[in-house]
């Protein structure tokens, strides 16, 4: 029976995700859900349980309290075989511009708290000497616009941590993937308008995310077409990007 | 909170600009409802006119989670966005079936509660609300009160066949019924008019199931001219062996899709009769007994996915009345006769006996007496039509089905709901009814 841990699963693609693990391994796994609100995971668990047969456990995990997170996630670690983490906060740029507060509740959850989260679990796969591990990160990390570089400069710390991870444990027999959405049609971006042709569903970006984690990739698009559209942004010289407006 | 987009019932008419808001957590719902000063609650939006449509709305479809089911007992409990595929696609391995189910099973349970919907075993089995045991209601001012027949009954029995506009339904607790089979045993028989249609319903009350299909453009010695399916839940005994080794499991089949809206002129008089015509003559014997599979007898419609398309961009309703028994023959003469010589074929009509209602249900729909339901291209000359079918309806003394109303402006002293005072929650349709009284 395999453990699958999934941080931050009330977000719509760590949602489909935990159906996408529990529709493929049904009576042979468990699931450990960890929110900020724990109890809106309780109907999740429920109804994953319900229509799969895998067994569920839910936990209250903030980024924002790596004391009480390390203390919960210990005993996980220890018997996880994978874990994954979807949380994050897009936050509100303009108000981090002006408040240092917002800014570094940003950097926090989406730097320092994911770290610190998936450390917990790269200790211990260390130690056994197998695991997977899926950060989920952003196209955003690939080059600080000013629409959004707090969270884009979290994430492209992020995105150095995995791969740096990826490296260290690649020699412990751990695989890490890491994972750039571009625009996803979830909770995040409801008020936003976003082109269809360019935007991931979270059941299809689940799918991808899962079935790259088991081909063992390293560094996913969830749509590819992002991989072309961040080639151009992140090859357009700098005096240019900084004209711009994106 | 929620998005401006354009959107439009199961009949695609009428199309309305609408905020939506998709959440999926109560908590985030109670602070949307305290917020907003009009709105409606939504679920798949396969109810065919101006019902569950507002310039707010909360579309449940991310309330979408089974709470628990007992294996034993057959009592569910789910989040009101949860359609009633997916509850079949869980119980019915385990041997359970929906108490009462629509002629699709894509909608969610919440609008079967808000509708109060029927099926073909109405005159055995009552409507949905019959099968319900209790839910959980968002009033407008965030509070949840849960409603059963013993626990706030006024809001329980005002919010079955209410529409929406009491309040927003969270959750249902509801009770399945059980199966041997995923199969029906089924027999199909054809009526050359009405008088033999109707006394072959009455001859089938015994029947769990009871439909009959029927050509509305049929006139003189010929009208009422249709075909009567009944059914039963097949035993295991019942099955043929090859059924027989997985009794509760179906294999899956190919679902066709209607891929482009057809030209409006598609489906005229003529396309319609020759349709009718073929569907009458397709089954040569007088009678047909068969073991179906249960999407095949109760949701043949969802296998082509989108046939809405069929009646082109300018959209389709429906119309569905009930009127007494006493007066069926007399009323569903007169009305096939108008609808005849109006030359509107429908080539979905669809007509079937009631039994008694639960006088407690006020706001539901079906009563004792034949229910014809009937569907409409949109066109200038079908206001009209529908006109005189309401004059009809109302001298027969019956009701229409508001789940399928779109044009209707006759009905609004039968088909108000009666409700606590509570404007909050606001329809179109109300609104359109409310306006024309």
């Amino acid at each position: 029976m395999k453990t699958y841990v999934i941080l931050g699963a009330t977000s719509d693609v760590g949602e489909q995700f935990a159906y996408e693990v529990a529709r493929s391994e049904k009576e042979n796994c468990q699931l450990l859900l960890t929110a900020r609100s724990p109890e809106r995971l309780a109907p999740l668990k429920s109804d994953l349980e319900i229509t799969t047969g895998a067994s569920v456990e839910t936990l209250a995990v903030d980024a924002m309290d790596i004391q009480s997170a390390t203390k919960y996630l210990g005993p996980w670690a220890e018997k996880a075989d994978w874990v994954a983490l979807f949380l994050g906060y897009l936050g509100d740029q303009e108000e981090a511009q002006n408040s240092g507060e917002e800014a570094s509740r940003i950097m926090q959850v989406n730097y320092n708290g994911a770290v610190q989260l998936l450390d917990i679990f790269a200790r211990s796969f260390a130690t056994k000497k197998q695991g997977t591990i899926v950060g989920v990160a952003s196209v955003a990390g690939l080059r600080g616009r000013q629409s959004n570089y707090y969270y884009g400069s979290a994430k492209a710390g992020f995105i150095a941590y995995l791969s740096g991870l990826r490296n260290r444990l690649y020699h412990q027999n751990v695989h890490v993937l890491t994972v750039l959405p571009g625009f996803m049609d979830t909770k995040m971006t409801a008020d936003l308008d976003l082109p269809g042709p360019l935007t991931a569903q979270p059941d299809q970006a689940a799918r991808h995310i899962f079935r790259s984690a088991k081909k063992k990739k390293n560094q996913v698009y969830v749509l590819p077409i992002w991989r072309w559209i961040m080639l151009i942004i992140t090859t357009i010289p700098e005096g240019i990007f900084k004209r711009l407006s994106l | 909170m929620g998005k401006a987009q354009q959107i439009a019932n199961w009949g695609m008419y009428p199309q309305v600009q609408a905020k939506v808001a998709e959440l999926g957590y109560t908590d985030e719902l109670q602070t949307f409802v305290k917020t907003e000063e009009e709105l409606l609650a939504r679920g798949n939006g396969r109810c065919y006119g101006d019902a569950a449509l507002s310039t707010t709305i909360f579309s449940t479809l991310k309330l979408n989670k089974i709470l628990s089911f007992d294996p034993t007992s057959g009592v569910m409990a789910c989040q009101a966005g949860v359609l009633l595929s997916s509850i079949l696609e869980v119980v019915v391995p385990k041997g359970f079936f929906l108490p009462v189910t629509p002629g699709t099973k894509f909608i969610t349970i919440g609008g079967a509660i808000a509708a109060d919907v029927h099926g073909k075993n109405h005159h055995s089995e009552g409507c949905f609300s019959d099968h319900v045991l209790s839910f959980d209601l968002m009033l407008s001012d965030g509070q949840i009160i849960t409603c059963a027949r013993n626990e706030n009954p006024d809001w329980f029995w005002a919010t079955v066949g209410g529409m929406g506009l009491t309040g927003i339904i969270v959750q249902a607790t509801f009770q399945l019924k059980p199966i041997e089979t995923a199969y029906i045993r089924m027999e199909s028989i054809k009526a050359q008019n009405l008088a033999e249609i109707m006394s072959l319903f009455e001859a089938s009350e015994d029947w769990t199931y009871t439909v009959s299909w029927i050509d509305c453009l049929q006139k003189g010695k010929h009208i009422g001219r249709s075909i009567m399916m009944r059914g039963e839940h097949a035993t295991i005994d019942e099955l043929p062996p090859k059924f027989s080794g997985a009794p509760l499991s179906l294999k899956p089949k190919m679902n066709l899709n209607v891929p482009f809206q057809f030209p409006s002129f598609a489906l005229n008089t003529l396309s319609v009769k020759a349709f009718n015509f073929l569907y009458y003559h397709k089954q040569r014997q007088k009678q047909l007994n068969i073991i179906s599979d249960y999407d095949t007898f109760f949701y043949p419609l969802d296998a082509i996915h989108n046939w809405n398309r069929i009646y082109g961009k300018k959209g389709f309703t429906q119309y569905q009345f009930v009127i007494p028994k006493e007066v069926s023959r007399e009323g569903l003469e007169e009305i096939l006769r108008t609808i005849a010589a109006s030359g509107q074929g429908s080539f979905l009509a669809v007509l079937k006996l009631f039994g008694k209602n639960n006088p407690e249900a006020y706001n539901s729909f079906p009563f004792e007496g034949y229910t014809l339901a009937l569907d409409f291209k949109i066109n200038r000359s079908l206001p009209k039509l529908i006109a005189q079918l309401d004059e009809l309806v109302q001298k027969y003394q019956g009701r229409i089905y508001l789940a399928k109303d779109a044009f209707s402006v006759k009905h609004s002293d039968l088909i108000i709901p009666n409700l606590p005072e509570n404007r909050k929650f606001t329809s179109l349709q109300q609104t359109r009814l409310a306006t024309q009284a």
